[in-house]
């Protein structure tokens, strides 16, 4: 009701509305200029040629895109195949995000159910522990996981302290360890939206599916999932995408051979060897599908 | 009768994977901070409890490298964190108070880009605007950077606060003739305190946490800790980097503790 107070009555005394202009600027003018202009310009540059030494000629050229899609064979002389090499870069990186979003939702949505029905004097608690993490450096994080998955790790120690190995698990520069880092790193972001939207359910619902001899989990699939899901959409969006990005997980805890579109990207801007109107076309590539997801996510909330 | 009294709350094996969700989050964190007392210079064998890893932080070789870092990183997130809220609460008064006005949906959206743009991607496209308009990248575009991407964390916990509280106390300020600017800074702005510690708090940490942005825009010879941590990672774990992780660990888990209970306060208060 209170938000509603506050607009009905912006007719009378405290109408910021002859100030919208002036207070909404400043972030106008620092989100367009240092964030819109360099993705405009960042497009720009996917269209150049590339220089020797890093940066870019001045000169229209879509040898990035060409790059990226075909294979002109060493000397691009060659009749243009398509490139597989960087579509399959995007695979992986795809279902790695798709498996981490997948395994946080399975442990994360029956942990935000777990909390969203404690005792609400002990549910702020609860939701603290699962944000103290988010709130730890993902760096540290990422490190931290490193460390425990190492060949000599305490996780292979203990595992074979227990007798379950004979020697260590090689986990570490594998896609495996990609992943643990992936689902490790961005869990509380699927907790945090599902307790939200659990917390707001009518628990009545589930008692008159009950009443009407619905089992348990047919309660749950039929009504809870329903009314719950703008909460598992936001929680599988704010896994998905940075998952996509990803350059920490990939970069730490995988090899030359576990490469995700992050570690692509950030590699053309290293240094002399790099490509930077490639990059910039992988990135263009990358935000496309990231606006994609996002548009259809505001579509699919729009037609609900 | 049995089944109808079982608890529609209550799924078989949730609260082993709340158990399991928890020990994942945890597991790593608490390895590292009981390895950073490890007595022993090599990371794998314990060597009984020892503080010297923390010694050696501050003392030890490195530490100049270090306590470089430490300053960059703690004064651009101060400075950052500043400047987002200062956006945020502006931008915010303008969204909640605004009532409709054109080209609000685009405003929302301009705010929150920051958050919708992948890191990596915000981290190349700045790049390549300083380098273009030729600015050098250091301390000064590392500001900006964290300046431009704090906003929307910022702007979050102000803006749910504001939409919690109703325009009669601004009201009765107006009519008692309070000037409009007195009755936003002695009456609306302490009402949104809470919010504006908490959204302030929110930047801090997200600035002070950021790697990949400010590895693209720091330019060489600039570290702040998340990127002095990461060279040092590359060539092996150290324990010193144990130690440093578990100081930042402690100095988060300081802050989020903070803005829970700012929070908690906040919520009395209505």
């Amino acid at each position: 009701m209170a938000g509603g107070a506050a607009t009905d009555s912006t007719s009378s005394g405290t109408s910021w509305r002859r100030l919208v202009l002036p207070l909404l600027l400043p972030s106008w003018l620092v989100v367009g200029i240092f964030l819109l202009m360099p993705v405009a310009l960042m497009a720009i540059y996917s269209f150049l040629a590339k220089d020797f030494r890093g940066g870019v000629i001045w000169q229209f050229s879509i040898e990035a895109y060409d790059q990226f899609f075909l294979d002109r064979g060493l000397f691009g002389d060659e009749p243009p195949r398509p490139n597989w090499a960087y579509i399959a870069i995007f695979w992986r990186s795809i279902w790695q995000a798709g498996l981490a979003t997948l395994l946080c939702l399975a442990i994360g949505f029956p942990t935000a159910w777990f909390i969203a029905t404690r005792n609400p004097r002990h549910r702020a608690l609860w939701i603290f522990l699962i944000t103290v993490p988010y709130w730890v450096n993902l760096l540290i994080r990422t490190v931290s996981m490193r460390f425990l998955l190492r060949d000599q790790g305490p996780f292979n120690e203990a595992l074979m302290g227990i007798g379950l190995i004979d020697s260590p698990l090689r986990i570490i520069n594998t896609d495996l360890a990609v992943q643990i880092g992936l689902f490790y790193s961005y869990l509380p972001f699927m907790v945090l939206p599902i307790y939200a939207a659990v917390e707001r359910y009518n628990f009545a619902l589930s008692e008159a599916a009950r009443d009407l001899y619905a089992g348990p989990w047919t309660v749950l699939r039929e009504v809870v999932l329903p009314s719950v899901r703008p909460g598992i959409v936001a929680g599988c969006i704010l896994v998905f995408i940075p998952s996509l990005g990803a350059f920490l997980a990939p970069d730490l805890l995988g090899g030359a051979r576990t490469y995700m579109i992050g570690s692509l990207i950030d590699e053309q801007f290293r240094g002399s060897a790099g490509n930077w109107p490639f990059g910039s076309a992988v990135a263009m590539v990358l935000l496309t599908m990231v606006l994609a997801v996002l548009l259809w996510q505001a579509r699919a909330r729009k037609a609900r | 009768m049995a089944s109808a009294r079982t608890d529609i709350r209550r799924y078989a094996g949730f609260s082993t994977l709340t158990a399991l969700c928890l020990t994942v989050l945890y597991v790593p964190l608490i390895v590292v901070a009981v390895y950073s007392f490890n007595d022993s210079r090599s990371i794998t064998a314990w060597g009984g409890f020892s503080v010297r890893w923390y010694v050696d932080v501050f003392t030890g070789p490195e530490s100049p490298v270090f306590r470089a870092a430490a300053w960059n990183s703690i004064s651009i997130a101060f400075l950052a964190s500043t400047a987002a809220t200062v956006i945020a609460v502006s931008a915010a008064v303008a969204m909640v108070r605004g009532g409709r006005f054109r080209g609000r949906q685009a405003s929302f959206a301009v705010i929150n880009l920051p958050l919708m743009v992948p890191e990596i991607v915000i981290a190349v496209a700045t790049l390549i605007f300083f380098t273009t308009i030729g600015l050098r990248t250091g301390y000064g575009t590392i500001l900006i950077a964290h300046v431009t991407f704090c906003i929307p964390f910022a702007y979050l916990p102000i803006s749910a606060r504001l939409q919690g509280i109703e325009d009669t106390y601004e009201l009765a300020a107006r009519d008692l003739y309070a000037t409009r600017w007195q009755a936003f800074r002695l009456v609306l702005l302490p009402l949104m305190m809470p919010g504006v510690i908490s959204g302030w708090l929110l930047a801090f940490i997200i600035s002070l946490d950021d790697f990949i942005i400010t590895n693209f825009v720091k330019g060489a010879g600039m570290e702040t800790l998340p990127t002095a941590i990461f060279g040092s990672v590359k060539q092996g774990i150290k324990p010193n980097i144990m130690a440093i992780s578990t100081l930042m660990l402690a100095v988060s888990a300081v802050f989020v503790t903070l803005s829970y209970l700012i929070n908690r306060i906040g919520q009395k208060a209505r």
